[in-house]
């Protein structure tokens, strides 16, 4: 019967989006309605042939095949998204690799640099969240995942909101939004998945059986629901047809310029930071074999941050039209935020004290270490850059890129491996990974492609900001726009090799995460099964 | 655990989580001390600049401050600095400008400025141009060359539909008009090439071209092709070709017409501004 009611339910979708691509009125909104045909129909022939079978006996234990998913997912999604980094990265030295002839302007910068910080955003970043928060809450709670399969939907809904986000980008559906770019129906579908992830995460929690919450999973939920927050009030938007892609919003001028970067800078704040500290939390300890350092700290620290954060996103409208009394505030709290965000720095790092030593054997757990240290850089740059006198010479340059690089590379990048080289073995039953040699040359791969980054593009901000205000003695410009592109050329090209070896680290990542689940080299299988059973 | 905490020994708050422990240290004194520091130093920043949005206005802050008043008192030093060499920028006949001992460099420096700033984006940062935007270092100039016409095409502009007094010639689309055959274009465009001698044409060919070219072309581009800057007509005699010169582009250019299009900038420039730019720009090399 069930299968019966979701059998219809999907005939109707397809019907549906059938009748979408009939009255389509742009490209991107077509491809969009055959790729919903496409999805929805092979699940109505899956749930057709599942009519009549007895219903399946409910599974106990640890529901770890959504997350052994959402790893692959993470490295492919992460692997494309470096790809793409690396490519426009070259772009922008070298405009001819636009291939604009030869692909008609489809895959210019303009449209592939949205697929790019999408990717690693919200494909590698997302995946990685979603995949260690199942991880973590079921271990943390004692407790299967909440909701059965509908942990699954929200896998696979996410994976389905990143292709329709990136074909529509490349397509040219977008709402100019910075990390917002994708459409009022991909944001509907995203709305969807997302409420399904709030329910088994939090319904997750509320049948744990450990009697308190553990750290990492404030973190996560802070980060589930501000997203939620922030997604649907930063995509309010009227759609100009229902069967058209575009959409104009219901904010304009400066106030959607506000919004644009509450939103921009919160999904900063609790995408990139607040969910990525409950990746912290719980990896860390575990690699260490320590305890975390401070409770009180991780307290004090977590509501300092939640309160905080969500006050600094005027920083990045700083001498606009915005007025001045938001620029002050956003400017007052970021700073006011410093040492907040520390404070996840100081209890990653001092849970190692005790466990130095290991840093000498154990690759994974200096990814994790290295990976805390960019975290405190980038948290003490990023207040810094939000003071109006430094920003006034930042703002608009490479110094903002290679910020947000060493955040993201750093940061992410590094404790995301961490988390990976911790969970293959255990996901798939192994020894340990198929070689740790691998790991150490990703290690250094990447910490040297993130230090060529962050340091070129330091030099070619301020090179561009100093060219930008620099006037001659009677107040007249001395450079043209021009002239500041033509110096960067040496530095976008070094910043395009520190992107190459950043890659190559993630590959190399890549083979090394396949070789450990087929089992080769020291990932022999265990004998015995893993413990499925919750353990206190 | 794998290890006991070694020295001084700090208790845990006693929960377990997956084997995690949390250790009950207190929050260090020089995190807490920092942000209390950051935390004075906000109130005192929210004290003196304009912060607190409040119903009729936000509070305007101890100093007074505005970034709007900033930047207009940066602009007003400048000005004031300035304003007795705009004076007699102003003033002076523009060939004069140049070679004024108190005023030429200033005109030249600020000339730049402008032409960096507003004009580059076509013409490009050395004036050097590229298709369809003409060249300003060179001596060919379609609309005249002296520093009088200069200031006269940057004021109004060239084919500016918004400006009265713009720049204006169009040359007829002879192949979308259906003025000419196909054989007659391409015969003319052999004649066209042969002119500045860059196309290696036929001389039977061009023979036949030249009836053509001055029934068609003469009335403007002249009997020799030599060009009328005041009509907007450019010399066909030369090797600067602004669409270029091969037998595509000249085939294009007679069948369909060019229309190049340059804003006009009285208005969007000051007086001062402009002959600046007709100082600097005359002065690249090619000024008449």
């Amino acid at each position: 019967m069930q299968h019966m009611v979701k059998a219809v339910v999907l005939g109707l979708i397809v019907l549906a989006a059938a009748v979408a691509t009939n009255f389509a009125r742009d490209l991107s909104y077509q491809v969009h309605a055959v790729i919903i045909i496409l999805v929805a129909g092979y699940l109505f022939t899956r749930e057709i042939g599942k009519i009549g079978n007895a219903p399946v006996p409910a599974e106990t234990g640890y529901m770890d095949g959504v997350i052994r998913a959402g790893v692959i997912a993470t490295v492919f999604w992460g692997i494309t998204g470096f790809l793409v980094g690396v490519w426009i990265a070259f772009q922008l030295a070298y405009p001819s690799l636009n291939l604009s002839e030869l692909t008609q302007g489809y895959l210019n910068f303009g449209r592939l640099r949205p697929l790019h910080t999408s990717a690693v955003i919200f494909a590698f970043g997302g995946n990685a969240l979603i995949a260690t928060s199942f991880y973590v809450v079921q271990r943390t709670s004692a407790a299967r995942l909440f909701g059965g399969n509908l942990a699954w939907f929200v896998f696979w809904g996410y994976q389905l909101f990143i292709v329709l986000a990136a074909t529509g980008y490349v397509l040219g559906a977008t709402q100019s939004k910075e990390y917002a770019e994708p459409e009022w129906y991909v944001d509907i579908w995203l709305t969807i998945v997302w409420v399904a992830y709030l329910v088994v995460f939090a319904g997750t929690i509320y049948k744990r059986k450990e009697p308190h919450i553990f750290v990492a999973n404030w973190f996560y939920l802070a980060f589930i629901l501000t997203i939620a927050m922030l997604h649907i009030i930063n995509n309010l938007s009227m759609p100009v047809s229902i069967f058209g892609s575009k959409s104009v919003s219901v904010f304009a001028g400066v106030q959607d310029a506000m919004v644009q970067w509450w939103y921009g800078h919160n999904a900063v704040g609790f995408f990139l930071t607040a969910g990525f500290l409950g990746m912290m939390y719980y990896f860390v300890p575990k690699q260490a074999e320590r305890p975390i350092y401070s409770y009180k700290l991780s307290i004090v620290h977590f509501w300092a941050l939640i309160f905080l954060y969500i006050w600094a996103g005027p920083h990045h409208l700083l001498y606009t039209a915005l007025p001045d009394w938001a620029q002050t505030l956003g400017m007052v709290m970021s700073i006011i935020l410093w040492m907040p965000s520390w404070g996840g720095m100081i209890n990653g790092l001092m849970t190692l004290s005790g466990a130095w030593d290991k840093l000498r054997t154990d690759p994974v757990l200096r990814i994790m270490v290295i990976s805390i240290a960019f975290y405190g850089m980038s948290t003490f740059e990023g207040p810094m850059m939000a003071i109006k006198a430094v920003n006034s010479l930042s703002h608009y340059t490479d110094w903002t890129i290679g910020h947000v690089h060493s955040g993201a590379l750093g940061w992410n990048g590094m404790i995301t491996f961490g988390a990976i080289y911790f969970l293959a073995p255990r996901l798939w039953n192994r020894k340990g990974l198929y070689s740790t040699k691998l790991v150490n040359y990703h290690f250094w791969l990447a910490t040297i492609g993130i230090v060529i980054y962050a340091s070129s593009m330091w030099v070619s901000g301020i090179m561009e900001g100093l060219m930008w205000r620099e006037v001659d003695a009677q107040g007249f410009l001395v450079n043209s726009f021009a002239d500041t592109v033509a110096a960067k050329f040496p530095l976008l090209v070094i910043r395009g090799v520190g992107g190459l070896f950043y890659l190559t680290g993630a590959l190399i990542m890549a083979y090394n995460i396949r070789m450990t689940i087929i089992g080769a080299g020291n990932a022999k299988p265990k004998e015995a099964a893993p413990a499925t059973v919750p353990a206190e | 655990m794998a290890k006991k905490p070694e020295k001084k020994e700090v208790e845990t708050t006693g929960h377990i989580w997956d084997g995690i422990e949390e250790y009950n240290n207190p929050l260090p004194r020089w995190w807490l001390t920092t942000t209390y520091l950051t935390i004075i130093w906000g109130i005192g920043y929210i004290i003196l600049y304009p912060a607190i949005p409040l119903p009729g206005g936000a509070t305007p802050g101890v100093l007074g401050y505005s970034s709007r008043a900033e930047v207009q008192k940066d602009i007003d030093e400048v000005n004031e600095r300035n304003a007795p060499l705009v004076e007699r920028v102003n003033q002076l006949e523009l060939a004069a400008i140049a070679s004024d001992e108190e005023v030429g460099g200033f005109a030249i420096n600020g000339g730049e400025a402008v032409f960096k700033t507003f004009c580059a984006q076509c013409h490009g940062s050395g004036a050097a141009g590229s298709p369809g935007y003409p060249n300003l270092a060179d001596d060919e100039w379609l609309w005249g060359g002296t520093i009088e016409d200069i200031y006269e095409t940057i004021s109004v502009g060239i084919r500016d539909e918004a400006n009265y007094d713009t720049r204006i010639s169009q040359m007829p689309a002879f192949g979308a008009d259906e003025l000419l055959g196909k054989e007659e274009i391409s015969t003319l465009v052999s004649y066209v090439g042969s002119l500045s001698g860059i196309n290696g044409a036929g001389a039977a060919e061009a023979a036949a071209g030249e009836q053509l070219y001055l029934e068609s072309c003469a009335a403007c581009h002249g009997d020799n092709g030599e060009g009328d800057s005041f009509g907007g007509a450019p010399n066909l005699t030369d090797a600067i070709w602004l669409y270029g010169s091969d037998v595509a582009a000249l085939t294009e250019t007679i069948s369909n017409s060019r229309f190049g299009v340059m804003p006009a900038w009285s208005g969007r420039l000051s007086e001062s501004q402009i002959r600046q730019a007709s100082v600097y720009i005359h002065a690249l090399g090619g000024g008449e």
